[in-house]
């Protein structure tokens, strides 16, 4: 099962990961995504197909000093 | 008669860059002393830390006014940074060949006097005689001469001088980094270069032949001294070969600026005043003055206020004793700037200049003491 | 007024920069205005779902952005968060933040400048945050930084500038802007920062935690203007000591 932020999301493995980006309600305008330790540019959300050893990384900005 | 281009570099020299000497030229042809006011001192003088421009307004005519304000702010700086200590040290003269060809020296290589080296015997000897004085602390020197005085014989003064000193100073013709590293390894501790005059067409006339024409490479040496390994670097304009406080200013802001570059290195002032010598009396000090001789000096006390700063021979017993309390930390003693003159051997080579305080070592020794003043051989040992 | 900030190139007329921790985000805005800021921190976390607000819909347009590496505990996380928070698209900034140590929150020297070396080469606008150590400061000018930015006191303390004589050594011997970050409680002491010499002051805590967060913006913005205009105009200083009875310039003879 992938994991994504840390935890266990099974009903991710086998979906692209731009429609998977927008069914979770992530903004993918304020997103980043490291993709197995990598940075994943934007262009590739709609080629990358989650596969069920993959460790994700989504990330936003918040408020911080 | 052409003479060389004074700004190319000949071949064998080590061109390490221009960065230091740009700012260097760049901050003293940007520096008019007259337009400084006695606002500007004033200001200098309440500051806590004196930048490059209140640096100016010390030198600059606007300040002689303020001369006792301005040697009580030394008096302050010298005491927080080195206390009571006065350092004592003497030149010795190991050969006056050379190829050089600059108008004011006694050693010019046109001026007919009597030539000599030391071999290393007679340097022994000379060491021996000033080592027994109770110094510690010697500067090697010697004209510029790569036939007479080449690298290795220097080397060999500088192995000698570690037997009997626990500071070795060089003051010798500029050379590139690694032969710095060979005699830091023969032992020499401090490398001082004194750049004449910073202004670099003036340099061009009083520097006729000779290696010491090319400006560049003598300004960039204390930097590859550095790079050498040595522990410290001196400095020095000779004052009246040309506007004295501008070539004041550059020396000062030359030691500023290696200093900021290489924070470990020690950082030395000298502030020599042009004197007669044997080959033209008719040299003298045209502006420099002791009251201005005294402004360059406290001047550099609070512009480099950890800087050593060294009062030559070429000035009076009365100078020197008092300009020890209020700025200088550094005084040669039991000088002899002939060649082979310490020991018994007879007078073997002419002199560079005349000095014009001939005491002995216990006699500087004393003054200090009674001025309230602890003289101080040495500050360093070797594990 | 020619007096502008630079940093890594960009120019700012604004030397306030506001942290963006701590406030409801309503209140950022407001903060943000009265404060005059033109740069502000933010942190990257992991993102929330579910179409929660984002920060960045509150923040005025053309305000620089200024991500922090605040949870990196070295400098390689310190380095990979510095990328993705490029990867958002918030332009070259970055403030390093490597703290591994949880009480206190003391930023680690060493690794602080280990990242800053491996930013700067790739290009970002490093704005690395320390304890004011002048051989760390001047290893990180060295690395690559745009500025230094010594903590006053430790993060959210309000203690002022326990730290106030190591960051004007800093002011005297560093060239780049030194940005006092961290501990500044009140406007006072924002203001005695500037009128030291610094370039810039960061606060967050000060401002998110008062109880009227857009007037102490202002407060801020206004004590940082008028420190730096002090030190502009020169403060004239209070001379001591009077001369000396007798003269130390009697011996001359000229």
């Amino acid at each position: 099962m992938a994991i994504i932020c840390g935890k266990s999301v099974p009903e991710a493995d086998g979906k692209k990961l731009s429609e998977y980006i927008v069914s979770a309600g992530y903004n993918a305008g304020r997103i980043a995504v490291e993709y197995n330790g990598e940075i994943l540019p934007k262009a590739d959300y709609d080629k990358t197909v989650i596969a069920s050893s993959d460790d994700i990384e989504i990330v936003e900005f918040m408020g911080g000093g | 008669m052409s003479r060389i281009n004074h700004m190319q570099y000949l071949e064998g020299m080590e061109n390490i860059g221009s960065e230091i000497q740009d700012k260097v030229i760049t901050a003293m042809n940007g520096y008019d002393p007259e337009k400084f006011t006695a606002a500007d001192v004033r200001n200098a003088l309440d500051s806590d830390i004196c930048t490059p421009e209140n640096y100016m307004a010390l030198l600059s005519p606007a300040a002689e006014p303020f001369l006792e304000e301005m040697a009580e702010k030394a008096m302050k700086e010298r005491m927080k940074h080195f206390g009571n200590s006065v350092y004592m040290f003497t030149p010795l003269y190991i050969a006056n060949y050379c190829e050089n060809q600059c108008v004011y020296c006694g050693f010019n290589c046109k001026n007919k006097i009597k030539r000599a080296r030391l071999n290393a015997e007679e340097i022994e000897k000379e060491m021996q005689a000033i080592s027994a004085s109770g110094l510690q602390e010697i500067l090697i020197l010697t004209g510029e001469s790569r036939k007479y005085s080449d690298v290795e014989y220097i080397g060999e003064a500088c192995k000698i001088a570690s037997k009997y000193f626990r500071v070795v100073g060089l003051e010798v013709y500029p050379m590139n980094s690694d032969e710095y590293k060979y005699l830091r390894e023969c032992g020499a501790d401090f490398v001082t270069v004194f750049q004449e005059t910073y202004n670099s067409d003036k340099y061009e006339q009083l520097h006729l032949g000779g290696h010491k024409r090319i400006f560049p490479y003598r300004i960039n040496a204390q930097e590859r001294a550095i790079m050498g390994g040595m522990r410290g670097v001196g400095f020095a304009a000779l004052l009246g070969l040309d506007d004295f406080r501008k070539d004041a200013f550059a020396a000062g802001y030359h030691a500023h600026l290696i200093q900021k570059k290489h924070p470990h290195a020690e950082i030395a002032m000298s502030c020599p005043r042009l004197r007669p010598t044997k080959a033209d009396e008719t040299i003298n000090p045209r502006d420099v003055g002791e009251r201005q001789l005294l402004q360059v000096i406290c001047a550099y006390r609070i512009f480099l206020p950890y800087a050593s700063i060294t009062i030559s021979t070429r000035e009076c017993e009365r100078f020197r004793n008092n300009v020890i309390k209020l700025a200088a930390t550094k005084i040669s003693a039991g000088v002899n700037v002939g060649i082979g003159e310490h020991s018994d051997s007879a007078d073997k080579g002419d002199e560079q200049f005349e000095i014009s305080d001939p005491r002995t070592v216990s006699e500087v020794y004393k003054a200090i003491e009674e001025m309230g003043l602890q003289p101080v051989m040495h500050d360093y040992i070797y594990v | 007024m020619d007096d502008k900030l630079i940093l890594g190139g960009h120019e700012f007329t604004s030397r306030f920069i506001l942290g963006s921790g701590k406030y409801s985000l309503d209140l950022i805005k407001a903060a943000v205005e009265n404060a005059g800021a033109q740069i502000i921190t933010l942190a990257l976390r992991r993102a929330n779902s579910g179409g929660a607000a984002n920060i960045l819909d509150y923040i005025p347009e053309g305000v620089t952005l200024l991500p922090n590496t605040s949870g990196a505990r070295n400098a390689e996380e310190a380095v990979r968060i510095a990328r993705l928070s490029r990867e958002l698209g918030c332009g070259d900034f970055v403030k390093i933040e490597v703290i591994r140590d949880s009480k206190y929150l003391l930023p680690d020297n060493y690794e602080t400048i280990k990242a800053t070396e491996i930013l700067a080469k790739e290009g970002f606008v490093v704005l690395p945050y320390m304890y004011p150590d002048l051989n760390a400061a001047r290893d990180l000018v060295n690395a690559g930084a745009a500025a230094v930015m010594p903590l006053a006191a430790p993060i959210g303390t309000n203690r002022g500038l326990c730290t106030r004589d190591f960051i004007k050594i800093l002011i005297d011997e560093i060239d780049l802007p030194i940005i006092v970050d961290a501990g500044i409680g009140k406007p006072s002491q924002a203001c005695e920062v500037m009128e030291m010499g610094a370039a810039a002051v960061m606060a967050n805590t000060a401002i998110a935690t008062a109880g009227n967060i857009p007037a102490m913006a202002e407060a801020f913005r206004k004590a940082i203007e008028a420190g730096r205009t002090a030190y502009l105009a020169k403060t004239g200083r209070v001379r001591e000591t009077a001369s000396a009875s007798s003269p130390l310039t009697g011996f001359l003879h000229d």
